[in-house]
This record gives C-alpha cells, structure tokens and sequence, in this order.
C-alpha cells in the first residue's frame, strides 16, 4: 500500500488513490449508530444485549482496520490529520458527552451502561477519524503551510 | 475573517478577490456552548418548556435549513461562476460547520428526554412505532451528515484556505451533496410526517 502510494506522489489530490479509511469508518459508524437505535428504543426498559455487543463488536473491528490501515501511510498530511482530528475529537466527545449524560440520568445502570459507553466512543473516535482523514488526503504530501 | 486576499479560485479560473477562509468561526463558539449548556440544563431540570423549546427551535430549524439548502441555494448555486460559488462557500460553509451540529445535538438530547418524560417511549404507547422510525430515519441522516457531509465540508474549507486550490478537488468533494441531497429531502420529509404524527395521536 505504502509503495503504491509513493508512487502516486506525484499525481493529483482529486485522483490519488487511498486505502478505504473513510468507508471503514463510515461502516463503522453505520453500525453504532444501529446499535444505539436499538439500545434507545427499549428505553426504560433493560434491552437485551446480543445483537447491540454483536453490533459493537464488528463496529469496534472496522474502527481498527481503519486505524490500521491508516497507520501504514507514508505519503500522508499527517500534521494536517492530527490537528483536524484534534479539535474533531474535543467536538464529538462533547457531543457524546451529553448524549451519554442523557443515558445515565435516565437511569441506565450495569451492562448496558457499559456497551452504551462503548458505543459512544466508537462513536467519538469513528467522526473525527473520517473528518481528519478527508481533510488531509487532499493535501499535497509532505504537508505544506497551505 | 473577511480580510480579502487575490487568490486563485481554480487553476484554470482568472485571478479573483475572495475571503480569508476560518474554518471554525471562533466567535460563535461561546453561543454552541450556552445552547449545550441550556440544553443540559433542560434534562437535568426534566423542564418541559425548555426540552420542548430545544426539540421544537433546533428541529424546526435543522429540517428548514436542510431542505432550503438542498432544495433552493443549491441548485442555484451550481449555475452560479466558479468564483461567485466559491466566494459564497468561503462565508457560508464555515457557518455550516458550527451550526448543523449544534441544532441537531439541541434537537435529538432534548427531543429522546422530552419522549421519556411524556412517555412515549413505553412499549403500550401507540406514538412508540413512530418514535422508533424517527430513529431509524434519523440515524440514516447521522451517518451521512457525519460520515459523508461534515468531512467533505472541511476538506472543502481547507482546499479552498490554499494559495491555488484545485478546482478539481473541490468539484469531486462538492458532488457529494448534490448525491445526498434527495436522500436527506425524502429523509426530512419523513420526519416531518412522524413528528406531526407524534403531536396528534
């Protein structure tokens, strides 16, 4: 991947070819916020859990194929990634702040607390890893001031 | 923010004026705190006026805004000089960044307390299928928004901060909310529709 890459140094942002970073975290994304649909229309009730950790589970797997392929890049805007990702974060963790506020003021306690919880991080993570990941793939490698 | 630099729109577009581009106007970040402050407040004081407030403003706004843009400005937009559509994206799209978010995290936190306290949300209440499919139609425009939108939206603010953006970068990201377009008007329709449900069962 990473030669295939560097051998496309050269080419323009709008045709350079990526691994599917993006569409790994939007299926990743695609699946928690399924998760949660289910988790929240059982509301008060104590949902059953299978099929939201099932969810969850592969939601969590996709997030790491993307991590990992992301790591491999060598021809990457890495400073524009990590500052847009930076302050992604700080939005979507607040974002997933309230929402889990709502959970636990609502009385959601034990497990399906937890897989909630693990949902909402996924969920932070997942976001800003596709905005940062957008943002700096257009971005001529090695990362310019532009 | 306004600061007018001469800057190329596209490589192959004539020199124009167009605006320094802050992708994130810092100056609205005080308001996106308070609404998220004022709309903790409402569920943790379980305050009717105030849930119904932020369910009904930031609704009302996000499904308008939604449609107006996808269904008025953007067609419009797209007949628009290159230089005309890139000097409105410069001012509008950053508004965008701090905006959408903000009204649809008003909406949903205060609009799921608002279905518990009234609830709604219990399994004998006949508006609990139609909450359900509000979910449902809600997370289909989540995972565009934050998946497909929002992303584009900033790689189009940065391409466009450059000294020569690349039209073609900026074209190709652009198309992505013209593809989407129908998808949200058809899901915001839908919500329209379940939501008056809701008020009248």
């Amino acid at each position: 991947m990473s030669s295939e890459l560097a051998a496309m140094t050269g080419a323009p942002a709008a045709t350079r070819r990526f691994p599917p970073v993006a569409e790994l975290g939007i299926g990743s994304l695609a699946l928690v916020v399924i998760g949660g649909i289910l988790m929240a229309s059982y509301v008060p009730r104590r949902p059953p859990l299978g099929v939201p950790l099932a969810l969850a589970a592969v939601s969590a797997a996709l997030l790491l194929a993307a991590v990992f392929l992301l790591s491999r890049l060598d021809q990457f805007a890495w400073p524009r990634f990590f500052v847009v990702f930076r302050w992604a974060l700080l939005a979507y963790v607040i974002s997933a702040g309230v929402i889990g506020f709502a959970f636990i003021y609502d009385h959601t306690r034990g497990a399906p607390l937890a897989l909630v919880i693990v949902m909402l991080v996924i969920f932070a993570l997942d976001v800003p890893l596709i905005i940062a990941f957008t943002a700096a793939r257009y971005s001529s490698p090695p990362h310019s001031a532009d | 923010m306004t600061d007018v630099g001469r800057i190329q729109a596209a490589p192959s577009a004539p020199v124009v004026a167009r605006p320094r581009i802050q992708i994130v106007p810092l100056r609205g970040l005080p308001i996106v705190a308070a609404v998220v402050v004022f709309v903790i407040a409402s569920i943790a004081g379980n305050w009717l006026w105030a849930l119904t407030f932020c369910h009904v403003v930031g609704g009302a706004l996000w499904t308008a805004i939604d449609l107006f843009v996808g269904l008025i400005v953007g067609p419009i937009l797209g007949r628009l000089s290159v230089p005309a559509r890139a000097e409105f994206a410069a001012r509008f799209m950053p508004k965008m960044v701090l905006l959408m978010p903000t009204l649809v995290l008003m909406t949903l936190a205060a609009g799921f307390q608002l279905a518990l306290r009234e609830g709604n949300l219990a399994p004998g209440n006949p508006n609990h299928a139609w909450l359900v499919a509000s979910f449902c139609v809600v997370g289909v425009m989540a995972v565009i928004a934050l998946g497909v939108l929002e992303p584009a939206n900033i790689a189009v603010l940065f391409e466009m901060r450059k000294t020569q953006p690349d039209g073609t970068v900026i074209a190709q990201l652009m198309r992505r909310f013209v593809y989407t377009a129908g998808i949200t008007g058809v899901m915001q329709v839908a919500t329209l529709i379940i939501m008056t449900r809701v008020a009248t069962q």
